[in-house]
Protein backbone atom coordinates (compact mmCIF):
# COMPACT_ATOMS: atom_id res chain seq x y z
CA UNK A 1 0.00 0.00 0.00
CA UNK A 2 1.60 3.65 -1.12
CA UNK A 3 0.91 5.90 2.19
CA UNK A 4 0.48 8.66 -0.49
CA UNK A 5 -2.39 7.26 -2.30
CA UNK A 6 -5.16 4.55 -2.35
CA UNK A 7 -6.82 3.20 -5.22
CA UNK A 8 -9.71 2.11 -3.04
CA UNK A 9 -10.66 3.20 0.22
CA UNK A 10 -10.87 5.43 2.65
CA UNK A 11 -9.40 8.33 4.40
CA UNK A 12 -9.81 8.85 7.66
CA UNK A 13 -8.04 12.90 8.25
CA UNK A 14 -7.79 15.47 10.80
CA UNK A 15 -7.60 12.96 13.59
CA UNK A 16 -6.41 15.18 16.86
CA UNK A 17 -2.87 14.74 16.99
CA UNK A 18 -1.50 11.11 18.64
CA UNK A 19 -4.86 10.08 18.72
CA UNK A 20 -4.78 7.58 14.93
CA UNK A 21 -3.90 4.37 17.62
CA UNK A 22 -7.61 5.11 19.82
CA UNK A 23 -9.39 5.74 16.62
CA UNK A 24 -7.71 2.63 15.18
CA UNK A 25 -8.34 0.19 18.60
CA UNK A 26 -11.90 1.84 18.48
CA UNK A 27 -12.88 0.84 15.46
CA UNK A 28 -11.26 -2.75 15.85
CA UNK A 29 -9.36 -1.99 12.17
CA UNK A 30 -6.92 -3.94 13.45
CA UNK A 31 -9.05 -7.27 12.94
CA UNK A 32 -9.26 -6.09 9.26
CA UNK A 33 -7.45 -8.03 5.88
CA UNK A 34 -6.55 -5.41 4.16
CA UNK A 35 -3.47 -3.10 4.77
CA UNK A 36 -4.19 -0.13 7.22
CA UNK A 37 -2.28 2.40 7.32
CA UNK A 38 -1.56 4.79 10.65
CA UNK A 39 0.21 8.44 9.98
CA UNK A 40 1.05 10.52 12.95
CA UNK A 41 2.51 13.80 13.28
CA UNK A 42 1.32 14.58 9.86
CA UNK A 43 1.64 18.40 9.48
CA UNK A 44 -1.39 20.08 8.79
CA UNK A 45 -2.04 24.20 8.16
CA UNK A 46 -5.09 23.81 9.69
CA UNK A 47 -4.48 21.97 12.68
CA UNK A 48 -0.84 21.95 13.36
CA UNK A 49 0.09 18.66 13.62
CA UNK A 50 -2.69 16.15 12.70
CA UNK A 51 -2.95 11.83 12.49
CA UNK A 52 -4.48 10.24 9.37
CA UNK A 53 -5.95 7.22 8.87
CA UNK A 54 -5.65 5.50 5.50
CA UNK A 55 -7.47 1.91 4.70
CA UNK A 56 -7.36 -0.16 1.81
CA UNK A 57 -10.80 -0.99 0.99
CA UNK A 58 -14.15 0.26 1.18
CA UNK A 59 -15.54 -0.79 4.40
CA UNK A 60 -18.75 0.39 7.00
CA UNK A 61 -17.31 2.42 9.37
CA UNK A 62 -18.88 3.05 12.75
CA UNK A 63 -19.01 6.92 12.18
CA UNK A 64 -21.40 7.02 15.59
CA UNK A 65 -18.08 6.01 17.73
CA UNK A 66 -16.29 8.66 15.50
CA UNK A 67 -17.84 11.50 16.23
CA UNK A 68 -18.15 11.00 19.55
CA UNK A 69 -14.20 10.55 20.32
CA UNK A 70 -13.44 12.95 17.47
CA UNK A 71 -15.89 15.51 16.47
CA UNK A 72 -13.34 17.27 13.77
CA UNK A 73 -12.97 14.14 11.72
CA UNK A 74 -13.12 14.34 8.27
CA UNK A 75 -13.98 11.10 6.17
CA UNK A 76 -12.64 10.61 1.99
CA UNK A 77 -14.17 7.93 0.29
CA UNK A 78 -11.71 6.99 -2.15
CA UNK A 79 -13.04 5.12 -5.59
CA UNK A 80 -10.25 4.42 -8.48
CA UNK A 81 -8.07 7.35 -7.65
CA UNK A 82 -10.63 9.66 -6.96
CA UNK A 83 -12.36 11.45 -3.96
CA UNK A 84 -16.27 10.31 -4.67
CA UNK A 85 -16.83 11.64 -1.13
CA UNK A 86 -15.94 13.90 1.83
CA UNK A 87 -17.91 14.44 4.90
CA UNK A 88 -17.56 15.37 8.53
CA UNK A 89 -18.67 13.30 11.22
CA UNK A 90 -21.09 14.39 13.55
CA UNK A 91 -22.11 13.84 17.18
CA UNK A 92 -24.08 10.67 17.22
CA UNK A 93 -27.21 11.06 19.05
CA UNK A 94 -27.09 8.18 21.31
CA UNK A 95 -23.80 6.26 22.11
CA UNK A 96 -24.75 2.21 23.17
CA UNK A 97 -22.01 0.35 25.35
CA UNK A 98 -19.16 3.10 24.91
CA UNK A 99 -19.06 4.32 27.87
CA UNK A 100 -20.69 2.87 31.42
CA UNK A 101 -23.40 4.35 33.71
CA UNK A 102 -21.23 5.24 36.50
CA UNK A 103 -24.53 6.30 38.83
CA UNK A 104 -24.27 3.18 41.86
CA UNK A 105 -28.34 3.65 41.72
CA UNK A 106 -28.67 3.49 38.01
CA UNK A 107 -30.45 0.32 37.04
CA UNK A 108 -27.81 -0.59 34.69
CA UNK A 109 -25.80 -1.23 37.94
CA UNK A 110 -27.68 -4.00 38.80
CA UNK A 111 -28.91 -6.02 35.55
CA UNK A 112 -25.91 -6.53 33.33
CA UNK A 113 -27.38 -7.63 30.48
CA UNK A 114 -28.61 -3.95 30.04
CA UNK A 115 -27.11 -1.75 26.95
CA UNK A 116 -25.68 1.37 28.44
CA UNK A 117 -27.25 3.75 26.00
CA UNK A 118 -26.12 7.54 26.29
CA UNK A 119 -28.24 10.03 24.81
CA UNK A 120 -26.77 13.49 23.60
CA UNK A 121 -29.20 15.96 25.61
CA UNK A 122 -27.19 19.29 24.38
CA UNK A 123 -26.06 19.64 21.09
CA UNK A 124 -23.74 22.76 21.47
CA UNK A 125 -22.50 21.74 24.97
CA UNK A 126 -22.16 18.12 24.11
CA UNK A 127 -23.66 16.61 26.95
CA UNK A 128 -24.57 13.25 27.08
CA UNK A 129 -26.94 11.78 29.98
CA UNK A 130 -27.20 8.36 30.71
CA UNK A 131 -30.81 6.75 29.16
CA UNK A 132 -31.62 5.33 32.51
CA UNK A 133 -30.89 7.91 35.40
CA UNK A 134 -30.18 10.74 33.27
CA UNK A 135 -26.75 11.03 35.03
CA UNK A 136 -24.52 13.59 33.13
CA UNK A 137 -21.55 11.86 31.45
CA UNK A 138 -18.09 12.74 32.86
CA UNK A 139 -14.82 13.23 30.71
CA UNK B 1 -49.30 8.28 25.44
CA UNK B 2 -48.80 4.61 26.47
CA UNK B 3 -46.66 4.64 29.69
CA UNK B 4 -46.03 7.61 32.27
CA UNK B 5 -42.11 8.02 32.71
CA UNK B 6 -41.10 11.28 33.54
CA UNK B 7 -43.08 14.47 33.54
CA UNK B 8 -41.55 15.63 30.43
CA UNK B 9 -43.36 13.00 28.75
CA UNK B 10 -46.61 14.89 28.87
CA UNK B 11 -47.18 18.06 26.86
CA UNK B 12 -48.48 20.86 28.80
CA UNK B 13 -52.25 19.84 26.72
CA UNK B 14 -52.36 16.15 28.01
CA UNK B 15 -51.80 18.23 31.27
CA UNK B 16 -54.26 20.09 30.83
CA UNK B 17 -56.88 17.45 30.13
CA UNK B 18 -55.97 15.47 32.51
CA UNK B 19 -56.38 17.52 35.26
CA UNK B 20 -59.72 18.71 33.65
CA UNK B 21 -60.64 14.92 34.00
CA UNK B 22 -59.54 14.60 37.74
CA UNK B 23 -61.61 18.11 38.75
CA UNK B 24 -64.82 16.30 36.68
CA UNK B 25 -64.02 13.13 38.77
CA UNK B 26 -64.05 15.33 42.10
CA UNK B 27 -67.93 16.92 40.68
CA UNK B 28 -69.23 13.64 39.80
CA UNK B 29 -67.67 10.45 41.38
CA UNK B 30 -70.58 8.34 40.87
CA UNK B 31 -70.32 8.73 36.97
CA UNK B 32 -66.70 7.06 36.94
CA UNK B 33 -67.77 4.25 39.34
CA UNK B 34 -67.81 1.60 37.30
CA UNK B 35 -65.24 3.24 34.47
CA UNK B 36 -62.78 0.05 35.05
CA UNK B 37 -64.83 -2.66 35.85
CA UNK B 38 -63.00 -6.18 35.06
CA UNK B 39 -59.74 -4.21 34.74
CA UNK B 40 -56.59 -4.93 37.38
CA UNK B 41 -53.77 -2.34 37.94
CA UNK B 42 -51.12 -4.31 39.53
CA UNK B 43 -49.08 -2.20 42.16
CA UNK B 44 -45.11 -3.56 42.26
CA UNK B 45 -43.10 -1.93 44.73
CA UNK B 46 -40.20 -3.08 44.46
CA UNK B 47 -39.82 -0.75 47.73
CA UNK B 48 -42.30 0.44 50.32
CA UNK B 49 -44.11 3.11 50.00
CA UNK B 50 -47.37 2.75 51.61
CA UNK B 51 -49.09 6.34 50.35
CA UNK B 52 -48.15 5.74 47.06
CA UNK B 53 -49.39 2.26 46.70
CA UNK B 54 -52.58 3.01 48.62
CA UNK B 55 -52.96 6.51 46.81
CA UNK B 56 -53.44 3.93 43.38
CA UNK B 57 -55.56 1.19 44.91
CA UNK B 58 -57.69 3.37 46.18
CA UNK B 59 -58.18 5.40 42.55
CA UNK B 60 -58.42 2.22 41.14
CA UNK B 61 -61.08 1.01 43.24
CA UNK B 62 -62.70 4.17 43.23
CA UNK B 63 -63.14 3.24 39.30
CA UNK B 64 -64.35 0.24 39.92
CA UNK B 65 -61.36 -2.02 39.09
CA UNK B 66 -59.53 -4.14 41.00
CA UNK B 67 -55.84 -4.48 42.32
CA UNK B 68 -52.90 -6.39 43.00
CA UNK B 69 -49.15 -6.24 43.70
CA UNK B 70 -46.40 -6.47 46.31
CA UNK B 71 -45.20 -3.66 47.99
CA UNK B 72 -41.12 -5.16 49.01
CA UNK B 73 -38.53 -6.61 47.03
CA UNK B 74 -37.78 -9.33 49.27
CA UNK B 75 -41.46 -11.06 49.00
CA UNK B 76 -41.09 -11.07 45.35
CA UNK B 77 -39.09 -12.82 42.69
CA UNK B 78 -36.63 -9.77 42.03
CA UNK B 79 -35.29 -10.94 45.76
CA UNK B 80 -34.28 -14.41 43.81
CA UNK B 81 -32.62 -12.52 41.45
CA UNK B 82 -35.37 -11.95 38.30
CA UNK B 83 -34.80 -8.79 36.30
CA UNK B 84 -37.09 -6.06 36.02
CA UNK B 85 -37.93 -7.18 32.55
CA UNK B 86 -38.89 -10.58 33.38
CA UNK B 87 -40.67 -9.88 36.01
CA UNK B 88 -43.20 -7.08 33.80
CA UNK B 89 -43.34 -10.08 31.46
CA UNK B 90 -45.02 -11.99 33.83
CA UNK B 91 -47.15 -9.91 35.64
CA UNK B 92 -48.34 -7.69 32.90
CA UNK B 93 -50.50 -11.40 31.46
CA UNK B 94 -51.73 -11.05 35.03
CA UNK B 95 -53.17 -7.20 34.87
CA UNK B 96 -54.02 -3.83 32.25
CA UNK B 97 -51.72 -1.65 33.79
CA UNK B 98 -48.84 -1.44 36.27
CA UNK B 99 -47.79 0.90 38.82
CA UNK B 100 -44.37 0.45 39.47
CA UNK B 101 -41.91 1.67 42.18
CA UNK B 102 -38.21 1.02 41.99
CA UNK B 103 -35.14 1.69 44.09
CA UNK B 104 -32.86 1.97 41.10
CA UNK B 105 -33.20 4.76 39.02
CA UNK B 106 -34.42 4.14 35.19
CA UNK B 107 -35.71 1.00 36.05
CA UNK B 108 -39.64 2.30 34.90
CA UNK B 109 -37.98 2.92 31.85
CA UNK B 110 -36.38 -0.74 31.20
CA UNK B 111 -40.05 -2.15 32.17
CA UNK B 112 -41.49 0.07 29.39
CA UNK B 113 -39.66 -1.57 26.86
CA UNK B 114 -40.69 -5.38 27.63
CA UNK B 115 -44.33 -4.09 28.70
CA UNK B 116 -47.31 -4.84 26.81
CA UNK B 117 -49.33 -2.97 29.00
CA UNK B 118 -49.05 0.39 30.56
CA UNK B 119 -46.63 1.61 33.01
CA UNK B 120 -46.85 4.28 35.45
CA UNK B 121 -43.67 5.31 37.56
CA UNK B 122 -44.42 5.66 40.90
CA UNK B 123 -41.25 6.15 41.96
CA UNK B 124 -37.76 5.26 40.99
CA UNK B 125 -35.11 5.94 43.48
CA UNK B 126 -34.13 9.77 43.40
CA UNK B 127 -35.24 10.02 40.11
CA UNK B 128 -38.67 10.46 38.97
CA UNK B 129 -41.92 10.40 40.49
CA UNK B 130 -44.58 12.16 37.91
CA UNK B 131 -48.04 11.37 39.80
CA UNK B 132 -46.35 13.60 42.67
CA UNK B 133 -45.54 16.05 40.33
CA UNK B 134 -48.92 15.67 38.56
CA UNK B 135 -50.77 15.81 42.04
CA UNK B 136 -48.80 18.95 42.99
CA UNK B 137 -50.49 20.72 39.63
CA UNK B 138 -53.34 19.71 40.44
CA UNK B 139 -53.62 21.21 43.73
CA UNK B 140 -51.71 24.32 42.33
CA UNK B 141 -54.98 24.48 39.42
CA UNK B 142 -57.71 24.14 42.11
CA UNK B 143 -56.53 26.00 44.56
CA UNK B 144 -55.45 29.25 42.75
CA UNK B 145 -57.70 28.67 40.07
CA UNK B 146 -54.43 28.94 37.31
CA UNK B 147 -51.02 27.40 36.67
CA UNK B 148 -49.41 30.41 35.50
CA UNK B 149 -48.94 34.01 36.78
CA UNK B 150 -47.16 32.38 40.54
CA UNK B 151 -44.71 32.92 42.38
CA UNK B 152 -43.69 29.66 44.53
CA UNK B 153 -40.92 29.21 47.25
CA UNK B 154 -39.50 26.18 47.68
CA UNK B 155 -38.27 25.61 50.92
CA UNK B 156 -36.21 22.91 52.48
CA UNK B 157 -33.91 20.17 50.24
CA UNK B 158 -33.22 21.67 46.79
CA UNK B 159 -30.08 19.35 45.92
CA UNK B 160 -31.46 15.94 46.19
CA UNK B 161 -35.28 16.76 46.45
CA UNK B 162 -36.75 14.80 43.31
CA UNK B 163 -40.21 16.44 43.90
CA UNK B 164 -39.15 20.25 43.62
CA UNK B 165 -36.79 19.38 40.16
CA UNK B 166 -39.69 17.87 38.94
CA UNK B 167 -41.84 20.72 39.68
CA UNK B 168 -39.64 23.84 38.58
CA UNK B 169 -39.13 21.67 35.71
CA UNK B 170 -43.31 21.36 35.18
CA UNK B 171 -43.63 24.46 36.18
CA UNK B 172 -40.91 26.65 34.09
CA UNK B 173 -43.54 25.79 30.98
CA UNK B 174 -46.08 27.81 32.54
CA UNK B 175 -45.84 31.59 31.27
CA UNK B 176 -44.78 34.23 34.37
CA UNK B 177 -43.55 31.90 37.07
CA UNK B 178 -41.27 33.06 39.37
CA UNK B 179 -39.13 31.19 41.79
CA UNK B 180 -38.11 31.77 45.37
CA UNK B 181 -35.22 28.92 45.98
CA UNK B 182 -35.18 28.73 49.93
CA UNK B 183 -32.53 26.41 51.07
CA UNK B 184 -29.45 25.81 53.70
CA UNK B 185 -26.29 26.41 51.64
CA UNK B 186 -25.26 23.06 51.60
CA UNK B 187 -28.46 22.07 50.10
CA UNK B 188 -29.27 24.29 47.63
CA UNK B 189 -30.69 23.53 43.91
CA UNK B 190 -28.10 22.08 41.51
CA UNK B 191 -26.44 24.35 38.88
CA UNK B 192 -27.66 21.86 36.24
CA UNK B 193 -31.14 22.54 37.40
CA UNK B 194 -30.42 26.55 37.17
CA UNK B 195 -28.84 25.89 33.89
CA UNK B 196 -31.35 23.47 32.00
CA UNK B 197 -34.25 24.93 33.25
CA UNK B 198 -34.11 28.17 34.73
CA UNK B 199 -31.94 29.92 32.96
CA UNK B 200 -33.39 28.06 29.85
CA UNK B 201 -36.78 29.21 30.19
CA UNK B 202 -35.39 32.81 31.21
CA UNK B 203 -37.33 32.03 34.80
CA UNK B 204 -36.71 34.63 37.52
CA UNK B 205 -35.40 33.16 40.75
CA UNK B 206 -34.10 34.52 43.98
CA UNK B 207 -32.21 32.05 46.31
CA UNK B 208 -31.89 33.11 50.02
CA UNK B 209 -31.60 31.06 53.37
CA UNK B 210 -34.40 33.09 54.82
CA UNK B 211 -37.46 31.66 55.01
CA UNK B 212 -39.08 34.67 55.94
CA UNK B 213 -37.45 37.12 53.54
CA UNK B 214 -39.64 37.24 50.71
CA UNK B 215 -42.81 35.43 52.18
CA UNK B 216 -45.25 38.22 51.11
CA UNK B 217 -44.80 37.65 47.87
CA UNK B 218 -45.38 33.86 47.80
CA UNK B 219 -48.44 32.46 46.01
CA UNK B 220 -47.26 29.29 47.04
CA UNK B 221 -44.95 27.87 49.51
CA UNK B 222 -43.91 23.92 49.43
CA UNK B 223 -42.37 22.98 51.82
CA UNK B 224 -40.22 19.57 51.59
CA UNK B 225 -38.37 17.66 54.49
CA UNK B 226 -34.72 16.64 54.74
CA UNK B 227 -34.52 13.19 53.91
CA UNK B 228 -31.94 10.82 55.92
CA UNK B 229 -31.23 8.61 53.17
CA UNK B 230 -28.88 11.06 50.99
CA UNK B 231 -26.96 11.98 53.50
CA UNK B 232 -23.47 10.01 54.01
CA UNK B 233 -23.08 10.85 57.37
CA UNK B 234 -25.95 11.33 60.83
CA UNK B 235 -24.23 14.61 61.54
CA UNK B 236 -24.74 16.48 58.22
CA UNK B 237 -28.37 15.04 58.82
CA UNK B 238 -29.11 16.51 62.28
CA UNK B 239 -27.43 19.68 61.69
CA UNK B 240 -29.85 20.41 58.48
CA UNK B 241 -33.04 18.32 59.31
CA UNK B 242 -34.52 21.15 61.52
CA UNK B 243 -33.15 24.03 59.86
CA UNK B 244 -36.66 25.36 58.98
CA UNK B 245 -39.72 24.91 60.48
CA UNK B 246 -42.65 26.75 59.47
CA UNK B 247 -44.90 28.17 61.97
CA UNK B 248 -47.74 30.67 62.52
CA UNK B 249 -45.17 33.50 63.38
CA UNK B 250 -42.96 33.30 60.38
CA UNK B 251 -46.62 32.86 58.42
CA UNK B 252 -47.01 36.82 60.09
CA UNK B 253 -46.18 38.93 56.63
CA UNK B 254 -47.52 36.29 54.22
CA UNK B 255 -50.20 36.69 51.79
CA UNK B 256 -54.26 36.07 53.00
CA UNK B 257 -54.67 33.31 49.76
CA UNK B 258 -50.89 31.57 49.99
CA UNK B 259 -51.26 28.15 49.23
CA UNK B 260 -49.08 26.18 51.62
CA UNK B 261 -47.63 22.55 50.22
CA UNK B 262 -45.66 19.15 51.55
CA UNK B 263 -45.41 16.08 49.81
CA UNK B 264 -45.60 14.07 53.21
CA UNK B 265 -44.99 12.12 55.42
CA UNK B 266 -43.66 15.90 57.44
CA UNK B 267 -40.69 15.22 60.08
CA UNK B 268 -40.48 18.78 61.61
CA UNK B 269 -40.55 21.28 59.08
CA UNK B 270 -44.59 22.02 59.46
CA UNK B 271 -45.38 22.85 63.02
CA UNK B 272 -48.70 21.26 63.50
CA UNK B 273 -49.81 24.49 64.94
CA UNK B 274 -50.21 25.41 61.39
CA UNK B 275 -52.48 22.50 59.88
CA UNK B 276 -55.35 24.78 61.02
CA UNK B 277 -54.18 27.46 58.59
CA UNK B 278 -57.09 27.60 56.21
CA UNK B 279 -53.32 28.24 54.00
CA UNK B 280 -52.66 24.98 54.97
CA UNK B 281 -53.20 22.28 52.00
CA UNK B 282 -50.81 19.56 52.42
CA UNK B 283 -53.72 17.32 53.64
CA UNK B 284 -55.87 18.41 50.63
CA UNK B 285 -53.20 17.43 48.47
CA UNK B 286 -53.02 13.87 48.94
CA UNK B 287 -56.48 13.70 48.58
CA UNK B 288 -56.09 15.81 44.99
CA UNK B 289 -53.29 12.44 44.58
CA UNK B 290 -55.55 10.10 44.17
CA UNK B 291 -57.91 12.12 41.51
CA UNK B 292 -54.85 12.99 39.54
CA UNK B 293 -54.06 9.42 39.26
CA UNK B 294 -57.38 8.09 38.66
CA UNK B 295 -57.47 10.81 35.89
CA UNK B 296 -54.24 9.17 34.64
CA UNK B 297 -55.31 5.22 35.15
CA UNK B 298 -58.30 6.25 32.70
CA UNK B 299 -56.43 8.02 30.17
CA UNK B 300 -53.58 5.44 29.82
CA UNK B 301 -56.48 2.60 29.37
CA UNK B 302 -58.06 4.79 27.17
CA UNK B 303 -61.01 4.70 28.75
CA UNK B 304 -63.44 7.74 27.96
ZN1 LIG C 1 -27.49 5.57 34.43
Amino acid sequence: MNIDSIRNGIVIDHIQAKKGLEIFDALKLGELDCSVAIITNARSQKMGRKDIIKIDKNIDLDLDILGYLDPNITINIIKDDKRVKKFHVELPKEIVNIIKCKNPRCITSVEQELKHVFVLTDKEKKIYRCKYCETIKED
Amino acid sequence: MKNLIDIKDLSIKEIDELIEVAKDIMQEPEKYSEKCKHKKLATLFFEPSTRTRLSFEAAMMELGGNVLGFSEASSSSTAKGESVSDTIKVVGGYSDIIAMRHPKEGAPLVASFRSDVPIINAGDGGHNHPTQTLTDLLTISCEKGRLDNLTIGLCGDLKFGRTVHSLITAMSRYKNIKFVLISPDELKIPEYVKEEILDKNKIEYIETNDLEEHMDKLDILYMTRVQKERFFNEEDYLRLKDYYILNKNKLKNAKEDLVIMHPLPRVNEISTEVDDDKRACYFKQAKYGKYIRMALILKLLEIK
